[in-house]
């Protein structure tokens, strides 16, 4: 009997390029679809990398699939747009060996910016799109995209959402299959998409999109289950399990392959169902397509396009009723906060002092945004704010950005900051950027670039010198700094923005979590010193609080001894010492 | 099987995902099937996180609706409080009996509930535990998620020998020993 293992879909998706075949893998991480690479890697026979983002990660499986072997590309939705450029053409060219972009989006926003739905983007690159609704289906479908992209000779997306990336199924796993490398022939008419090749392509790439609608109804993935038929769904994804919950009885087409849609499928199906809903989380992508085919469904005017589905979604809307027995109480809020220890907290803290605004950027330090620190004003996406610092610059002069700077991390600075500060210097801008430089990817748990001097496979290699890097753009103004020494760092802050050029500070110390950190000591209150002035509460650390006379506790067990709190109290009320 | 319902909620960083795995273990090689939900990214830093474990015959959706929740694992007082609504009419609530101030509580934006407990008593089975105490009484704090599973796994049918091994198996192998002691201490009192 084979082996059955409760995965994770990212896990099951990464079993299913190794048991395809798949050779190279290359990724940006990104939640929720990180821990895919983190389990590719596992498998020896594939070579696989963090590249430094995904518009490059993207076109490493492009080379690797024209090569002739199997090659894939992770992502998050939001990656899908950096990787858009070589993704709309590569639909042209086609593969050599199969090609497969895995794009997880975020439906509710988990840990995102935006709530865009991939197979708009699908839609518009004339890529098919797979869906699977658990870790098993996730596992099969990666299979079946490799079989289909080498049979159509297209690039397949392989869409995934945070719940069905994040959640755990029974998987029973399988023999890897490695196909036939194919060898190399030059083919300039399919890889060299200049204007007359291209149009040619054009052309493939519509009839290819047809006979796929066509070929679609015998395609395993798409099933029709017929049950009760007064009431009918048609679904895919997370949203089929939410449908098979709520409405046991009710008639589905589950639709594995949701673009191009199987057309003759889908009438047959509505013709014998009384009431045809379809459920689909974010946009109305099937819906749209199905009534410009003149079939009369219920849909977003039923269901939103905002968040998450749920059973209990559908429950309320067929029956005005759900699970529910008792209220929800109203508790106070518990947000996200940085950790206890974060370098983050400190730069932040001088920034807030010395009443700076930031241009901000993605990862942990989005969280300066809000309360207590306040000092993130703008964050829009990966490397932004180096380029809407500029912006501001160049809108309303120099001396408008004097009490701005931009904040960045070392990863998003080399996943696009690098090209913005590039501008910069090229444009002759002026302004401050402060890269918060904690020697990993933060946010999406501990990831290595290009500047940490570590591989996806471990390997130990030079690691690119944030500091020469700046330097050999030829900003003048680029300093090194620790990030807990306030006094440095207050100083460089105000020196730096002052000037009428281009200045970087590169804060450093190790993101806490990062692994092999050690915190040899702790802070400790001495409340007889204790003037209960509040300054060591300002910066928001999770492990100080207030006691009821005002004095404050530090919680031992949270504490990582950065010292900032002691930094911050006037009296010397606060020790920080050995554990 | 009927599907069961049960519900792990925390602070990021207290160890849900860890002990979801033990659970989620445990049902496969009971030979259910199962689904968990984790969440991961942002939300882990410090903020309210649920995972949810469902397992029985068939399992469909991968989370735990309002009001159908069967046992809440809850690592801090506020958040049984957050998800008590979750629960059936009989569902029970295993929680650690432990405050960590949400930051909106730190800066005075909001006051934290008193007697949670007592409060939640009015209207569900709970059963209480200073798990911290408990674990540092054992040599290591960091133990206490699994003393309150240990507390919770009184309310699910495994047997005690397949939770060792699950646990053997999850945890780092040099954590094994004192994650077994604390998981009986939770299963005995």
């Amino acid at each position: 009997m084979a082996e059955k293992k409760i995965m994770l879909g990212n896990e099951a998706i990464a079993r299913g390029a190794y048991e395809a075949g798949v050779k190279v893998s290359a990724a940006y991480p990104g939640t929720p679809s990180t821990e895919i690479s983190e389990n590719i890697v596992k498998y020896q026979e594939i070579y696989a990398e963090w590249s430094p983002n995904e518009k490059v990660a993207m076109e490493v499986a492009i080379g690797a699939s024209i090569s002739g072997v199997r090659a894939l590309a992770s992502m998050k939705h939001v990656g899908v747009n950096v990787a858009s450029d070589p993704l709309y053409t590569i639909s042209y060219a086609g593969v050599g060996g199969g090609l497969v972009l895995v794009a997880a989006d975020d439906p509710g926003l988990y840990s995102s910016q935006n709530e865009q739905d991939t197979r708009c983007v699908a839609r518009a690159a004339l890529v098919p799109v797979i869906e699977p609704s658990d870790s098993a289906e996730a596992k099969e479908f990666m299979k079946f995209a490799y079989e289909i992209s080498e049979k159509y000779d297209t690039p397949v997306i392989v869409r995934t959402t945070t719940r069905l990336s994040h959640s755990q199924g029974v998987v029973e796993l399988g023999e890897r299959t490695e196909p036939a490398d194919k060898p190399y022939t030059r083919n300039p008419a399919k890889y060299v998409m200049m204007p007359a090749n291209a149009k040619g392509r054009h052309v493939y790439v519509e009839e290819r999109m047809k006979r796929l609608s066509e070929d679609g109804a015998d395609f395993p993935i798409n099933r029709a289950e017929y049950r009760d038929t007064s009431i009918g769904f048609i679904t895919s994804g997370i949203p089929y399990q939410y449908v098979r919950e709520a409405c046991p009885d009710a008639s589905v087409l589950k639709l594995g392959m949701v673009h191009p849609l199987p057309k003759k499928m889908i009438a047959e199906f509505a013709s014998k169902v009384e009431k045809l809903y379809i459920f689909e989380e974010l946009e109305p992508v099937i819906e749209e397509q199905v009534r410009a085919w003149g079939i009369d469904v219920i849909g977003k005017e039923a269901f939103t396009v905002q968040g998450e589905y749920s059973a209990n979604l559908l429950r309320g809307v067929l029956y005005g009723e759900d699970s529910s027995v008792r209220e929800a109480e109203q508790v106070p809020a518990r947000p996200p906060i940085l950790c206890p220890g974060c370098p983050h907290r400190s730069v932040f803290s001088v920034l807030n002092k010395l009443k700076i605004h930031a241009a901000g950027d993605i990862g942990c330090y989005t969280l300066g945004a809000v309360a207590p620190l306040n000092v993130i004003d703008t964050t829009v996406c990966m490397g932004a704010s180096i380029s809407t610092l500029h912006g501001m610059e160049k809108a309303k002069g120099k001396d408008y950005i004097k009490n701005w700077v931009a904040v960045i991390g070392d990863s998003t600075f080399m996943h696009t900051g690098v090209n913005s500060l590039m501008n910069m210097v090229y444009n002759q801008g002026s302004g401050t950027v402060i890269i918060l430089d904690n020697s990993t990817t933060g946010m999406t748990g501990h990831q290595d670039h290009a500047a940490t001097g570590k591989t996806l496979m471990g390997e130990v290699v030079p690691a690119i010198n944030i500091y020469h890097l700046c330097k050999a753009m030829g900003i003048e103004h680029v300093q090194e700094i620790d990030a807990f020494d306030l006094r440095a760092l207050e100083q460089a802050v105000k020196e730096e923005t002052k000037r009428d050029a281009v200045s970087v500070i590169i804060t450093k110390a190790p993101c806490v979590l990062l692994e092999g950190n050690v915190f040899p000591n702790v802070c400790r209150p001495l409340p007889e010193k204790c003037r209960k002035c509040g300054a060591c509460l300002r910066p928001g650390c999770p492990a100080l609080t207030k006691n009821a006379d005002g004095t404050i506790a530090i919680d031992e067990t949270m504490c990582n001894g950065c010292g900032l709190c002691q930094k911050l109290c006037a009296f010397d009320a606060i020790a920080c010492e050995k554990r | 099987m009927e599907t069961k319902n049960i519900m792990i909620v925390g602070v990021g960083g207290q160890g849900t995902l860890l002990t979801s795995r033990i659970l989620g273990g445990i049902t496969v090689r009971a030979g259910y099937d199962v689904k968990l939900s984790e969440v991961h990214g942002m939300a882990q830093r410090g903020g309210s996180v649920v995972t949810f474990v469902r397992y029985g015959s068939e399992v469909a959706e991968p989370i735990v609706e309002e009001g159908c929740a069967d046992v809440l694992i809850a690592f801090e007082r506020l958040e049984a409080l957050r998800y008590a609504h979750f629960l059936k009419k009989d569902g029970v609530i295993v929680v650690n009996d432990w405050r960590i101030e949400p930051i909106t509580v730190v800066t005075g934006a909001a006051a934290y509930p008193e007697n949670i407990i007592e409060k939640l008593r009015e209207s569900h089975q709970v059963y209480a535990v200073n798990a911290m105490e408990e674990a540092e009484k054992l040599g290591n704090v960091k133990a206490f998620n699994v003393i309150v599973l240990g507390l919770a796994a009184r309310h699910m049918d495994f047997d005690k020998n397949l939770w060792l091994d699950v646990i053997a198996k999850t945890v780092p192998p040099k954590t094994v020993e004192i994650n077994q002691r604390a998981f009986l201490r939770g299963l005995y009192g």
